[in-house]
């Protein structure tokens, strides 16, 4: 009973969600309607979970001086001045002033722009280190590539200035995107589409069943 | 050492500096470059510049302050296009790092533009729960959004008086920089609720709503920080996103440099190893 | 019966008059003249706006393929909106239970517009609604009140018939094969190198003596490709058992976090060795973004595993980790449907599996006939998507749209 209840339950649960999107009548969109709503209920404790979790696992590690433990010091404090500084607050703690928000725009915002900013850097050391034309293809797209990323920002209009307007870098990279671009994507997203229709089956139906526990 | 072997052993540190250089420099001594707006960005503009004045519309502004550079010059952007029609605004925030700086932009925009919270404008905050909250918002936007992000009851703010549901607004627009965002609303809401839809979104996920606009589900699509620079030329401004510009230019310039350098290198190692 | 239909009829007719009844004066006595205008006051009376002329033609439609719960309500325009502009500002939408009130508002739309869904009301309940045109010299109902009318419930969409119809034949495929499979007659599955080359990593890290560190995708459970990197997690825990290298995986959220642990419990119990599973292989980080890539970076700088193995859903951290994977000589093989991060998998990493190759991989590995068989009822249905599309191109191109208009969907 421990793995065929939840096989059980999950196969019922399924179906009837996707039943609810063909039936709009209230026999079927009222409980599913519920269960959206026990969805954002369950998402939402799943953060009181993960918190109660990162402190867990970052104790155990200070108390047993695992590596890089005055790091996770670091991260301990941190979270808790969070939440506490947050529950002092009270109701209105994103608001305009609070300490909350003050640690928001100081600390936060700041180191995760930072981290994404990291991504221009890296992109060109993988374009110089990685991107090899070695075939007629890898060729194809290293200029479609060089077409696209000149041709979208200002700068590739100024370069082809002089060429009349539908043959300026703007205007081939729309074309470019546009069309085999937009033929590709659409080919690669419907058969990731089938791909998540074949393993969300298999799910329901069962015949996928070692996320429950690894024991047949 | 040979200039091959050097190059192609080169530290990636300098090639950073170099990246850091090119940002930096326009930043500080800007160039003036042409700017044309594409008809993605004239349909968001459009789509906006046709509401009746003082309509009321939602923003769900899903993004945090890792895509600042992009989001914001078209959060504000369509803010001051919004404010100035006397439209009101209704924004959610999908996202959970999010709501602190979407309220950042609203407060920045709104006391430029004289508008008062409640009445011209609200920030419902965040909720948990991506699509489900999206699907909620279809049977009650105050349900789903008990409380604002300041803690008082939605229902009692004057712009939320003839808010119900989605069909309460004539236009949605999406800012959004990833999971939950604009594809979840094109996929969960636009055909389900059949509101008119318009989106910001990054540059790197941009060509995947292509087919969106294509099949009309999507009235306009801002892509990036170039398309939010096309935007703000559309209305006639010149804010960070047209100062990023040039910065931005250079910078895909250098990483076109670097894969024809990349390959020139290694063909020169053929070259000489041929030799 | 004729009897009894006469009184229903006389009920219907009787409420209708008592309705224009107490309709009529109001709105009479605000088109009303004001009477003759007086010398002192035919300036100022010529200066009066008067009311706006009523709306008209009030008519409803029940809004299909919902649970009764929205009703759609056209009507004409007032002249006043052509004739005089500026005379008509609104219009009000009221709604009574009877055909004589009492009336309540439901909503009002501005000048122009000539239609509303009133999404508010009860499904099989009798309303009567009017419109009100409204401007700066008063307010005008409708001459008459428009109703009964019924929002009701519907038992299908018939615009998703289309959805339904694949959705049948791709499970009806996918059971097929399936079966099929079972009975022995298990489908040529092509080599995947990706998947391959997993094996590969692993052994090369045993050769070195390093940890692998494998990625299963920063969203939580309720993202299919979360799943399905849970799922192939099994099998590279199982093959790291049997190689007895250490395996370190970090995950982004709590639930992935608990199944992750049984995951590579179970791994290490098939390949029997249980007795050599690390409960502090699997680490709960952060669900936010970039404090989950600094994690992995850092184990990444430090441990220096020597094979990186990402499956799952990845954003913009992809290119982060990829990089800085590559910067200490690991062994990359990457697998996600996130279309817009392939190509920084494909630049930075040794293998990738693209879109649906991640979904294939469980298959793939385990070589489970029922899995191997739903492969093949998924390839089935692609191919009637792709004569579908051909089918529907030429069709488009001759300007026949029957088939574009059949499969559209709402």
């Amino acid at each position: 009973m421990k793995r065929e209840f939840p096989l059980l339950v999950t196969a019922l649960i399924g179906f009837f969600m996707i039943l609810s999107f063909f039936v709009p009548h209230q026999a079927v969109s009222v409980p599913a309607d519920f269960l959206q709503v026990c969805a954002v209920i369950v998402v939402a404790f799943g953060y009181v979970l993960g918190g109660a979790n990162a402190l867990r696992v970052n104790f155990d590690a200070i108390y047993k001086r695992q590596p890089g433990w005055p790091y996770k010091i670091v991260l301990v404090v941190s979270l808790l001045a969070m939440v506490i500084v947050g529950a002092i607050e009270g109701k209105g703690f994103q608001g305009e002033g609070t300490r909350f928000t003050w640690m928001y725009e100081r600390l936060y915002s700041p180191m995760s722009a930072t981290m994404f900013a990291l991504l221009a850097f890296f992109i060109a050391s993988a374009a110089f280190r990685a991107f090899r034309i070695r075939t007629l293809e890898a060729g194809l797209l290293a200029l479609a590539a060089l077409i696209v990323m000149i041709g979208r920002v200002p700068i590739g209009d100024w370069l082809t200035g002089a060429l009349p307007p539908n043959l300026r870098l703007s205007a081939i990279q729309e074309w470019i995107m546009d069309n085999p671009q937009n033929a590709a994507k659409r080919a690669i997203l419907i058969g990731a589409a089938l791909g998540v229709m074949s393993t969300g089956l298999r799910v329901i139906l069962g015949l996928e069943r070692s996320y429950l526990s690894g024991e047949d | 050492m040979s200039l091959v072997r050097t190059l192609e052993t080169l530290d990636r540190r300098w090639i950073f500096l170099i990246v850091g250089l090119l940002v930096l420099i326009p930043l500080i001594w800007p160039l003036p470059l042409p700017l044309t707006v594409s008809r993605r960005v004239q349909g968001f503009h459009d789509a906006i510049e046709s509401l009746p004045d003082g309509s009321t519309v939602l923003m769900s502004c899903d993004w945090d302050p890792s895509g600042k550079p992009e989001m914001q010059p078209m959060t504000r952007t369509a803010l001051r296009h919004l404010f100035s029609k006397n439209c009101k605004v209704v924004v959610t925030v999908l996202w959970n790092g999010g709501p602190g700086i979407v309220d950042e932009q609203l407060r920045f925009v709104a006391d430029e533009m004289g508008k008062k919270y409640g009445e011209d404008y609200v920030n419902l905050g965040y909720k948990a729960g991506n699509e489900a909250v999206m699907v909620l918002m279809g049977q009650s936007i105050a349900s789903t959004f008990p409380r604002d992000i300041r803690g008082g009851v939605t229902a009692d703010y004057p712009i939320m008086k003839k808010v119900r549901n989605y069909s309460s607004f004539p236009l949605l627009v999406s800012i959004s920089s990833g999971y939950p965002g604009t594809k979840e609303y094109v996929q969960q809401v636009q055909g389900r609720f059949h509101i008119r839809m318009i989106a910001g979104v990054t540059a790197v996920s941009a060509p995947e709503y292509y087919p969106y606009l294509q099949s009309g589900q999507l009235l306009g699509l801002l892509g990036g920080m170039a398309g939010a620079a096309e935007y703000e030329k559309a209305r006639g401004e010149s804010g960070g996103a047209t100062r990023g510009m040039v910065p931005q230019s250079f910078a895909h310039l250098f990483v076109a440099f670097c894969i024809l350098a990349g390959n020139g290198v290694q063909w020169l190692k053929r070259r000489e190893a041929h030799a | 019966m004729a009897g009894s239909n006469a009184v229903r009829f006389a009920r219907r007719a009787a409420a209708l008059a008592i309705g224009i009844a107490l309709l009529a004066p109001p709105a009479l006595a605000q088109n009303a003249p004001a009477g003759p205008p007086s010398d002192t006051t035919s300036a100022a009376a010529s200066s009066v706006l008067a009311a706006p002329a009523p709306a008209s033609g009030l008519t409803w439609s029940d809004v299909p393929n919902d649970a009764g719960r929205a009703v759609d309500l056209q009507w004409t325009a007032s002249p006043g909106e052509a004739e005089s502009p500026g005379s008509v500002t609104l219009y009000v939408i009221e709604r009574a239970l009877l055909p004589g009130g009492p009336w309540s508002e439901v909503d009002s739309v501005p000048a122009g517009t000539l239609g509303r869904t009133d999404g508010t009301v009860r499904r099989n309940t009798d309303y009567y609604y009017r419109v009100t045109a409204v401007g700066p010299g008063g307010r005008t109902p409708a001459l008459s009140v428009t109703g009964p009318v019924t929002a009701r419930s519907h038992w299908f969409n018939d615009t998703r018939w289309s959805v339904l119809v694949f959705i049948m034949l791709f499970f009806a495929f996918v059971m097929w094969f399936v079966w099929q499979a079972q009975s022995g007659k298990k489908p040529f599955v092509r080599r995947i190198a990706g998947i391959d080359a997993i094996e590969e990593a692993i052994g090369r890290a045993t050769e070195m003596g390093r940890p692998v560190l494998y990625v299963p995708g920063i969203q939580d459970i309720d993202e299919i490709q979360t799943v399905q990197g849970l799922i192939i997690l099994e099998s590279v825990a199982k093959l790291t058992a049997r190689y007895q290298t250490p395996i370190t995986v970090p995950v982004a959220y709590p639930i992935p976090f608990t199944i992750a642990e049984e995951m590579v419990k179970s791994g290490y119990l098939h390949a029997g060795r249980p007795e050599a599973y690390d409960p502090n292989s699997v680490r709960f980080v952060s669900p936010e973004q970039f404090a989950y890539v600094a994690a992995i970076t850092g184990i990444m700088l430090r441990d220096k595993p020597a094979a990186h193995i990402f499956m799952g859903s990845f954003f913009a951290e992809s290119l982060l980790l990829a990089e800085t994977g590559f910067a200490t000589g690991a062994i990359q093989v990457a697998g996600t449907a996130n279309v817009h991060q392939l190509p920084f998998f494909v630049v930075a990493c040794d293998y990738t599996l693209i879109g649906e190759e991640l979904y294939a991989a469980s298959a793939y590995l385990s070589g489970e006939p029922k899995l191997v068989g739903g492969l093949k009822g998924a390839d089935l249905m692609k191919i009637l998507i792709i004569l579908l599309v051909v089918v529907g191109c030429a069709l488009e191109t001759a300007g026949v749209h029957w088939l574009t208009e059949a499969m559209r969907a709402q």
